[in-house]
């Protein structure tokens, strides 16, 4: 993130980062305790800059941090205790195995281990992305902190408290067992898509999209996806983000302002993401467990295989919301679904969806619910209507550059002829997340 | 590690007869007895008859009732010894009153000095 685009020190920053973060996997394992398994890599990479540069890079580097950071996390435990380490609180460091050897790593299920620890359930939402950030992706305090405009004493705080809470309160850097894997799962993906949402949508401030955190959860579900094959979902959720991706050149103009799906420069969309995301997508829907994420990316998947916004398979789209309402109903998926239905089947077909949504009031602070309702009501020739739906739109809109583009949408209503903006509809981005963190429903 | 399961629940929620909550808290004493997890457990007496004591600028103050008016009362506790917070966790989503009170799960700390003292 710090490396100003030069490619050679992006990849030199995320070896860095993968090594520190494997170390700390592996010793926050063995230890239960993530504040040894930091302390311990920091000491042993600050050792590497020392030794290394007096002595040369070692044939195994890795090996070398690994073996490094374990003595030292070792003889700190040692220091540390009048009394003998209890051996059933930091397994592996009893008597008999207290050695000087690291701890082999089997497969990734140390990494593995650690992503869960971040995600336990029994930790706050906002507390188990920045451990997820902090200690999978390893970004820097300072970098978390700039990416979620919180100052930086705060973010550090909450990690303080977090990591007092993962030893304290026992929770374990291991696997779930088959029981509870689903579920934990799930919660593991909404930190990652939260992550990936931040990037793609900022919730507020001025800027619209973050690309390095899109990157940063991209990694994080690639790294999912290397670790757990076999889960359909881990893969939906990466081809979703990867889709989504694909359009970030073209969805802010020189300006910063946003540019709707329906208007974007589809040549500007990058292929390759778009391969990329597709054949995940393909090798997932293979397997046969279907779930709302791959329901997503395959929605995501006929936008971006789609010539133009008009040409767009919308009576497949609609269909896909349809399953995904079945399979994971929720008041913003109807909203996505009267969006799609508004255009394969005509504006009132859409208000038709939209009117229950509306009357709940479940969805009163969501802008893109005002914004999918003020379109329907233009291209149904309701002028006076939708503009007072597109003020409540922009109301709602906490990011700034989508703000514009709302009072853009709603002066432009006010002052047009009846049907002079048909067939530019807000296409309202899907967003998985219960919380109701806001998030650009203009279309891109 | 040891946990202690506190059980709070507001005195007019549970939709069942006392009878039936009666039978079920048995059940779940004495699987947690069969587990062999079981340090300890105490139920208390009901909130309202609770005395708080402060001693303040050398003043014994009682006041008749808990420490905190609260809509959930605590009730009594379980002390588990369990292998991590998962299986304290699954342990208090058990409790018969999980589903319209709260079971507050905290580790208990060892190693402290003042233990030293009780040998």
């Amino acid at each position: 993130m710090d490396t100003d685009g030069d490619p050679v020190a992006g990849v030199l920053e995320h070896a860095y980062r993968d090594e520190w973060s494997a170390v700390v996997a592996t010793l926050a394992r063995r230890l239960g305790d993530l504040q040894a398994a930091e302390d311990a890599a920091a000491e042993a990479f600050a050792a590497a800059a020392r030794v290394w540069a007096r002595d040369g890079t070692p044939p195994n580097p890795g090996g070398w941090l690994m073996t490094t950071a374990w003595r030292k996390a070792v003889d700190q435990l040692r220091g540390n205790r009048a009394i003998a380490v209890d051996p059933q609180q930091f397994p592996g460091t009893g008597a008999a195995s207290a050695s000087d050897a690291p701890p082999v790593t089997v497969g990734g299920d140390d990494q593995l281990g650690l992503v869960f620890a971040c995600c336990h359930p029994a930790l706050a939402l906002e507390v188990r992305v920045a451990l997820t950030l902090r200690f999978v992706a390893g970004l820097t305090t300072r970098q978390i902190a700039a990416a979620f405009v919180l100052p930086e004493a705060t973010l550090a705080q909450r990690l303080v408290r977090a990591k007092r809470k993962i030893s304290e309160s026992g929770i374990r850097f291991e696997v779930p067992g088959p029981d509870a894997l689903a579920g934990r799962l799930d919660g593991v993906h909404a930190v990652v898509y939260l992550v990936f949402n931040e990037g793609y949508a900022a919730s507020g401030g001025e800027q619209l999209i973050h690309a390095d955190l899109c990157e940063e959860a991209i990694w994080l579900g690639r790294l999912l996806h290397r670790l757990l094959p076999e889960d359909t979902e881990t893969a939906g959720l990466v081809a979703l983000m990867l889709l989504h991706h694909s359009r970030a050149a073209a969805r802010q103009d020189p300006d910063g302002g946003a540019v709707l799906l329906a208007d974007q420069d589809r040549a500007r969309w990058d292929a390759a993401l778009i391969a990329d995301g597709t054949a995940i997508l393909d090798a997932a829907v293979a397997r046969r467990r279907p779930g709302p994420y791959q329901i997503e990316a395959a929605i995501a998947a006929l936008h971006a295989a789609a010539d133009s916004f008009e040409a767009t398979d919308w009576p497949q789209i609609a269909a896909l919301y349809g399953t995904l309402a079945r399979l994971s109903p929720s008041p913003v998926v109807e909203v996505n679904r009267a969006v799609a239905v508004g255009m394969a089947d005509g504006p009132h077909a859409g208000l038709a969806i939209l009117e229950p949504v509306l009357a709940s009031g479940a969805l009163t602070g969501y802008a893109p619910l005002h914004a999918a309702h003020a379109d329907l009501l233009e291209r149904a020739g309701l002028a006076a209507e939708a503009s007072a739906a597109w003020a409540r739109a922009e109301r709602a809109m906490g990011n700034a550059a989508l703000q514009r583009e709302l009072h853009r949408r709603r002066a432009a209503t006010a002052g047009s002829e009846l049907g002079s903006r048909r067939g530019e509809p807000a296409v309202v981005r899907y967003k998985n997340f219960p919380t109701g963190v806001e998030t650009s429903g203009l279309g891109p | 590690m040891k946990y202690a399961l506190l059980i709070y629940s507001a005195p007019d929620t549970s939709e069942r007869p006392y009878a039936e909550a009666r039978e079920a808290w048995v059940d779940y004493a004495r699987a947690v007895k069969e587990a062999g997890i079981l340090l300890g457990v105490e139920q208390l007496a009901e909130t309202d008859t609770a005395t708080s004591v402060r001693v303040r600028g050398g003043q014994r103050l009682l006041t008749d009732g808990p420490f905190l008016e609260t809509k959930e009362h605590l009730g009594g506790f379980f002390l588990i010894d369990v292998p991590d917070l998962d299986t304290a966790l699954d342990w208090a989503a058990r409790m018969p009153h999980a589903a319209s009170g709260t079971a507050e799960v905290r580790a208990v700390r060892t190693g402290m000095a003042w233990q030293a003292v009780l040998g």
